[in-house]
Order: C-alpha cells, then structure tokens, then sequence
C-alpha cells in the first residue's frame, strides 16, 4: 500500500477529539469519499478515540491517504501506552464492557470500516488500525 | 465554556445543536435540559440534531438518557432532523436509539408533541 500523505496528531483531552475528526473529515473530503463513508469513519475514529482518551489516558492518532485496492482510502492508527487489553476476543464481542458504556466501542467501530486491525499487550499498549475505502 | 441554549415555546422545550459536540458539553446539555424541564413543567422536549454531522455511542446515550429522565417527569422526549448518513451510521454501530421517538423536521416533531399533550388532557376527567 502507497501511502500519498499523512498527518500525525495527540489525543490528550476531550477538546482534541473534535479537532481530529476534523481533521479526519478533511483527508476523507480530500479523496472524494461520499458523505455516507465518511460518517461511517468519522464515528469509528470517534469511538476509537475516547476509547484511548478514557482507558489510556491519552495517545497518539495517525492519519494517512493510502492508495491500495485500485482506490484510495483513508488509514487510521490509533496508539496507546495504556494498560492494554487482556482479552480481545472478549473486548470485540457486542455488549461487553469494562467501562461504563455501552460496550459498542470495538465490534460497533469495527463494522463501520474495511479493515480493522488490532494489537495489544497487557501493561504495554494498544495498537488499533483501520481503513475505509473511498467506495468501500 | 460552551453552553447549548435552552428555548421555551409553550408547553415545550427546544434544543438545537448546532456545534460539534464533544463529551463534557453533552452531559451539561443532559443535565441542563432535566433541569430545565423540572423547573418549567414543560411537556415536551424537541432536540434538533439537523447540524450534526456525527452521533457516536456516547452521543447516542445521552440522547436516551434525556428522553428517559425527561419521561420520568412527564415529558415526552423527540429528536428531529437526523441526517441519513448518520441514521445509516447509527443502525450499523447497532445502536438503533431505542426508546427515543423521532421526527423528521422540527415542524412534525412538534406535532408529534401537541398530539401527545392533547391525548393525555382528554382522559383526564374535566373539572
């Protein structure tokens, strides 16, 4: 996968939240994404977001025009050095949460975009990424 | 700090957001509207969420949460005006916004609730 440009920003407090998906609509606009793709991967990076926001503390969002696929998408990388997900078969089952949500955060995220790719260790992180396609 | 004003038109109380929301000005939003309709006795609650481009699972229980708080002191609770790309996103989330009625436009929303008042004054008995 090509990537044709990218912005790199800090989640720390709730007021940077509004700024990335923004920032996130910009990218998506940029690459002719319709309105309705681009609801689907605003509310995804939304809920990813507050979810590095509230369990991690803060963390770093990586935003990224890829070209694969004979199309062009837009690529999210959430990263976090928070205490990390014990069990992630758990944490993508619908109604299971640690908080006090409702527990729609990871499998509801993971059904608004392409690609959806997790990586997490107990005391180290949590590494999320995911890709919706202009037409996907 | 932003504030979501809150306007009175009768028996009602209406909403419009019209900024982007982010968690701490929802829940004072929650929190000033079952205020608001304590302290008014309004009947009904009309929240327009035409300007909104995005409504998250957080966003989306909040709206629950006022349209039950708001129900348990006696006053209906309708969102008007949710764009299509943020029904579609919502239902695909899984969070189908049970329990909160909706309107297409703030003008059936309002009817809606005239409806609503107008049936329960007629069962109560006359004085």
């Amino acid at each position: 996968m090509i990537v044709l440009s990218s912005d790199n920003m800090r989640i720390a407090k709730e007021l940077d939240m509004v700024v990335f998906r923004n920032r996130l609509k910009e990218f998506a606009v940029k690459i002719g994404m319709g309105l309705v793709n681009q609801t689907k991967l605003i509310t995804a990076a939304s809920e990813l977001s507050r979810n590095m926001l509230r369990y991690a503390g803060e963390g770093t969002v990586l935003i990224e025009i890829v070209n694969g696929q004979r199309q062009n998408g837009v690529r999210v990388t959430f990263s976090d050095k928070g205490p990390g997900i014990p069990d992630i078969d758990q944490a993508m089952k619908d109604g299971f949460s640690t908080g006090k949500s409702l527990g729609l955060g990871l499998p509801g995220a993971r059904r608004l975009v392409n690609e959806f790719d997790i990586k997490s260790t107990v005391g180290k992180g949590t590494t999320i990424t995911i890709t919706k396609w202009k037409n996907g | 700090m932003d504030k979501i004003p809150i306007l009175k038109i009768g028996h009602f109380l209406m909403v419009a957001i019209q900024v982007d929301l982010y968690d701490r000005l929802a829940l004072n939003l929650e929190a000033d509207l079952v205020q608001a309709v304590s302290k008014t006795g309004a009947r009904g609650v009309l929240i327009d969420i035409s300007a909104v481009s995005i409504v998250d699972s957080f966003m989306g229980r909040i709206l629950g949460n006022i349209a039950g708080m708001s129900k348990i002191l006696d006053a209906d609770t309708v969102i008007v005006g949710m764009q299509p790309a943020v029904a579609i996103t919502l239902v695909e989330l899984g969070l189908p916004l049970k329990g909160v009625q909706t309107a297409l436009n703030v003008e059936k929303g309002m009817e809606l609730l005239q409806q609503k008042i107008k049936i329960t004054e007629e069962e109560e008995p006359e004085e």
